[in-house]
């Protein structure tokens, strides 16, 4: 029986009167934004058709060398810089040697001693409060081609496409305890690659993919379980699903009085169980050396200081900015920040609107709206620019919070102007005292009996009488007005 | 003019350029002596059809004014030719034809050369005799059953039997020099970084370097000055201010200092080579140059550096031979035994042996022993010549322990065969300029030759030494064309 408490972030194992911890590390492979790959000037684009965008470099021919893209470079810079991290100003490429269909230089060219940004951080928010997870390094490598196995009986098809394409090889440090804490771990890296522009992080197309280093260990214990680690998980979904697997098989097998083997797994989504893949005696000696067809990567204290200079405001300042400048809780904060591309919406709908208005809209019917369509918030059907029309027309009492969500679903059909929504349909707020005044006598009139209830005490009836003037209306009656004029008139 | 194939680059260019001599003239010459000295299995790809037409072609509208004005040459099969089959000397790739064009070999075309064919070599340049190339021996011109060194072989013997009038070798640890002094002739090792590796089937990144290989000093000067250039498809590509080396080229080197390593008295070496060294000395004395005993300390550690340092970068360097892209592949049952079959059917014994080797140095658990200690030696090595330089210009040396030997006798010795290159490795693990140039003969008549070894980036210092001390020693080789 899996018992697994889960009150906050805290993620514990429990089984028999034991309880376990889980401590888990992550690699994560993202790849670089760039037109072209890592040491050849081949094209990146995602679904061409295959081996079309192969240089001779990426193919290995003979004599072929790589030149590196500086470009490239710089996108690894910049991300080192918005994690917060060393980067060193003289980083080494190494191979690393292993053959395999899709590989045609017979090593990958990678970074392995010497990385080109070392130990940064990533904060994140969690329910219970913010958690630092050490980065250990950063360092660029190349992509490998791929294998497709089920076009053919018999014979397996290669895709060069692939082939050197730039990577960012990410490494936390083992700082993270619970599944929750990769979900919130995995969107803060992108969010950060997604601000910087270093990585579009879709994990559909492969962008973003991680090995998982997963362990357990008594609760209480300093001492680091052994590890297995799963590799090339490319959704956080199944990466939470592996790592829930992985724990509770590591803590079966403590239980049970055996040991774990430190050895590579790999994750079946369809059965959700992890496998060995291979154990540590026949892990690959990948030989690895420098590689001496490429020098020394140096980047000078200007350089870096120049890309510094190109960093944008990043989630966590913003995060903090959009607290002391606009008053918004913690919460609404990290929502609006998570995406560049969310923050930069809101950012545009406060140019001219309230923003405490605005937020609500925005992480209320908004996202609700753009959720059921499933769409993104680049592809909302309503712009910044409307949105804060709808805003000010609520704000200066031209139109009821009830009816603007009548116009709002009308702009979700497309981007009109509320402004005109509201004439075309009549929909404009009574806020004319004399025509609410009538309006007013004739629902006393109509209900006398109820109106003598109220006078002799039955004060609860006053929400009745606001109803019907808002029904007789037709929403449009000014609720702050109705309410000041039945007052008196009751 | 009759004896075409018998002038030099430079009275060829010269002759063409003054309109005495045509480029199908001299092309038609060298060819037909191509032709008619096949016993000597220089060639490995012959391209003489094409070579004649191009020939006509630039009679037809003759460019006078490049370096290498309708020259006809024949280029070490292991510089990729843009659509003439490439081999390295390898079965592996005994059916690959390239879509490019190395930049040392288009430097070469661009200077108005036309290619006639590709020359032998030991396969993927691993080896000191050309024993190892997949298309057999090529015989020395000096002798029958002689080597003609390697692993530029093919190079040296075509240059010396007159089948080209120059031509270009690679150099990883003495591929140019060694062969070149085997066969009577001037071999160049430029330094790292001078001419591109960009289109050469790599042997050894750290170490391979294009050179020159010619009948004289003046000769290698023209087209050293023709391959160098800076290039930006090879990441270590020097780009430092190249000299137009031939122009510059003097025969002063009056007060130039120049070095005597004491260390390169190895234990053995013939009398004859003593005796040539010696001689050299006195040569360069004559020519007003100063003599100055220097000291390379760690010269001892340079072979066994080297046979640590090249087969690792080899054994990663030949990984991409694995049969699934291009060249040549054995069928098997899976992907490993596709490779396994692929690659022991493809690369030779010498080619196995140095992958076995370079493996064994990176892999785990001796990686620090040998490769890491190798590059730490290199470094010493290296700063023995930094050394030596604060006090010399340059440093002479013989460029071989020995004259050449006979086809098959250090086939099965290969510490033997490595000792070949005792003189020339070290200068490729500092990264430094160095020249062959004949400078006597042995009892048996056999060539010798005498290296000069220059500061980085100085090869106009050591040629201008090498230009004057080829006229004090006014060799001549002892060619009979007993092969036609």
């Amino acid at each position: 029986m899996d018992l697994v408490s889960k009150n906050k972030s805290e993620y514990i194992i429990n089984r028999h009167d034991n309880q376990y911890e889980v401590v888990i590390g992550l690699e994560v492979h993202a790849q670089v934004t760039s037109e072209s790959k890592l040491f050849s000037t081949s094209p990146t684009k995602f679904g061409a058709e295959p081996n079309t965008q192969v240089s001779l470099v990426d193919a290995a021919f003979p004599g072929m060398l790589p030149v590196i893209n500086e470009y490239c470079v710089k996108q690894a810079i910049k991300t080192g810089i918005g994690l917060k991290a060393k980067i060193n100003k003289r980083s080494v490429f190494d191979r690393k040697n292993y053959f395999y269909a899709d590989l045609p230089q017979g090593y990958q060219i990678s970074q392995f001693k010497d990385p080109i940004v070392g130990e940064g951080k990533i904060i994140l928010d969690m329910p219970d409060g913010q958690k630092e997870v050490g980065i250990e390094r950063l360092h660029l490598e190349q992509d490998a081609g791929k294998s497709i196995h089920d076009l053919d009986p018999k014979n397996t098809f290669v895709d060069l496409n692939r082939s050197g394409v730039a990577l960012m090889e990410i490494v936390s440090k083992p700082d993270l305890r619970s599944p929750d804490e990769v979900n919130a771990y995995i969107k803060k890296l992108r969010s950060i690659m997604r601000y910087l522009g270093t990585c579009d992080g879709n994990m559909q197309e492969g962008s973003l993919r991680a090995d998982v280093n997963v362990s357990v260990r008594k609760k209480g214990s300093k001492e680091f379980g052994t590890r297995c680690e799963i590799k090339n998980v490319n959704s956080i979904k199944f990466m939470q699903m592996a790592i829930e697997y992985e724990a509770n098989r590591q803590v079966d097998l403590i239980e049970d009085g055996q040991t774990i083997d430190q050895e590579t797994r790999l994750f079946d989504t369809k059965k959700n169980e992890t496998r060995s893949m291979r154990s540590k005696e026949d892990a690959h000696d990948y030989r690895y050396f420098p590689d001496p067809d490429l020098l020394p990567l140096e980047v000078s204290d200007d350089f870096i200081e120049n890309l510094k200079s190109e960093i944008p405001e990043l989630p966590d300042e913003k995060k903090k900015r959009f607290i002391e400048k606009f008053k918004l809780s913690p919460y609404e904060a990290n929502i609006l920040v998570s995406d560049i591309e969310t923050s930069n919406y809101f950012e545009n709908v406060i140019k001219k609107s309230d923003v405490k208005l605005a937020t609500n809209w925005i992480i209320g019917e908004l996202f609700a709206a753009l959720n059921e369509k499933n769409l993104e918030i680049t592809e909302s059907p309503i712009s910044a620019g409307n949105l804060s029309k709808l805003i000010n027309l609520i704000k200066d009492g031209t139109i009821s919070g009830k009816i603007a969500k009548t116009v709002f679903e009308q702009m979700m059909e497309g981007d009109k102007d509320p402004q005109k929504i509201v004439e075309e349909k009549g929909l404009k707020q009574e806020s004319d005292p004399k025509a609410l005044e009538a309006l007013i006598d004739k629902v006393i009139d109509d209900n006398r009996d109820k109106a003598t209830e109220y006078k002799s005490g039955k004060v609860k009836l006053f929400g009745f009488f606001v109803g019907q003037v808002m029904k007789v209306s037709g929403g449009k009656a000014n609720p702050q007005l109705v309410n000041e004029i039945l007052k008196k008139k009751l | 003019m009759s004896d075409i194939t018998k002038q030099s680059l430079s009275e060829l260019v010269e002759n063409i350029k003054g309109k005495k001599l045509s480029s199908s003239e001299v092309t038609k010459a060298f060819v037909e002596r191509s032709e008619k000295s096949k016993e000597l299995n220089a060639y490995i790809t012959e391209d003489y059809a094409n070579a004649l037409n191009k020939a006509k072609k630039f009679d037809e509208k003759p460019n006078l004014d490049l370096k290498l004005p309708g020259i006809p040459m024949a280029v070490k099969d292991l510089f990729c030719t843009k659509d003439l089959k490439t081999t390295a000397g390898s079965k592996i790739l005994n059916n690959f034809i390239p879509t490019y064009e190395s930049t040392v070999t288009q430097n070469i075309w661009n200077e108005g050369a036309i290619l006639m064919g590709k020359l032998n070599c030991d396969e993927f340049a691993m080896g000191s005799s050309n024993e190892t190339s997949f298309f057999g021996n090529v015989q020395n011109p000096i002798d029958k059953n002689l080597v003609p060194g390697g692993s530029s072989g093919g190079s040296s013997s075509a240059v010396a039997a007159q089948l080209t009038p120059i031509t270009i070798g690679t150099d990883t640890g003495g591929s140019i020099r060694q062969p070149a002094s085997f066969t009577g002739t001037v071999g160049l090792k430029p330094t790292y970084g001078s001419c591109s590796r960009y289109g050469i089937v790599a042997f050894a990144s750290s170490l391979d370097q294009a050179g020159p290989m010619a009948q004289n000093v003046k000769d290698c000067a023209l087209l050293q000055e023709v391959i160098s250039t800076y290039d930006e498809k090879d990441s270590t590509s020097i780009d430092f201010k190249r000299k137009e080396y031939s122009k510059e080229l003097t025969k002063d080197i009056k007060g130039k200092k120049i070095g005597i390593p004491k260390e390169y008295r190895v234990d053995g070496m013939p009398k004859e080579i003593e005796d040539l060294w010696k001689k050299g000395i006195e040569y360069a004395k004559d020519c007003g140059a100063e003599i100055i005993d220097i000291s390379l300390p760690h010269t001892n550690y340079a072979l066994p550096t080297y046979y640590i340092v090249a087969p690792a970068e080899a054994s990663s360097n030949l990984a991409r031979y694995d049969g699934v892209k291009y060249g040549f592949r054995a069928e098997g049952e899976n992907l490993i035994d596709m490779y396994e079959k692929t690659r022991s059917e493809g690369f030779g014994a010498e080619v196995q042996r140095r992958i076995m080797i370079g493996t064994y140095v990176l892999s785990s658990g001796y990686y620090d022993a040998y490769y890491l200690k190798a590059q730490k030696v290199r470094k010493l090595i290296k700063n023995d010549f930094d050394d030596a330089y604060k006090k010399v210009d340059a440093i002479l040396t013989p460029s071989t322990p020995s004259s050449a030997f006979k086809i098959g006798e250090k086939t099965n010795d290969p510490v033997s065969m490595y000792l070949n290159d005792i003189f020339t490795v070290p200068v490729n693990l500092a990264g430094l300029p160095g020249i062959s140039i004949p400078a006597g003969h042995d009892a048996k008549g056999y060539p010798l030759g005498l290296q000069i070894i220059g500061k980085a980036f100085d090869e106009q210092n050591i040629l201008n030494i090498a230009y004057a001390m080829e006229e004090k020693i006014n060799f001549k080789n002892n060619i009979t064309d007993w092969w036609i």
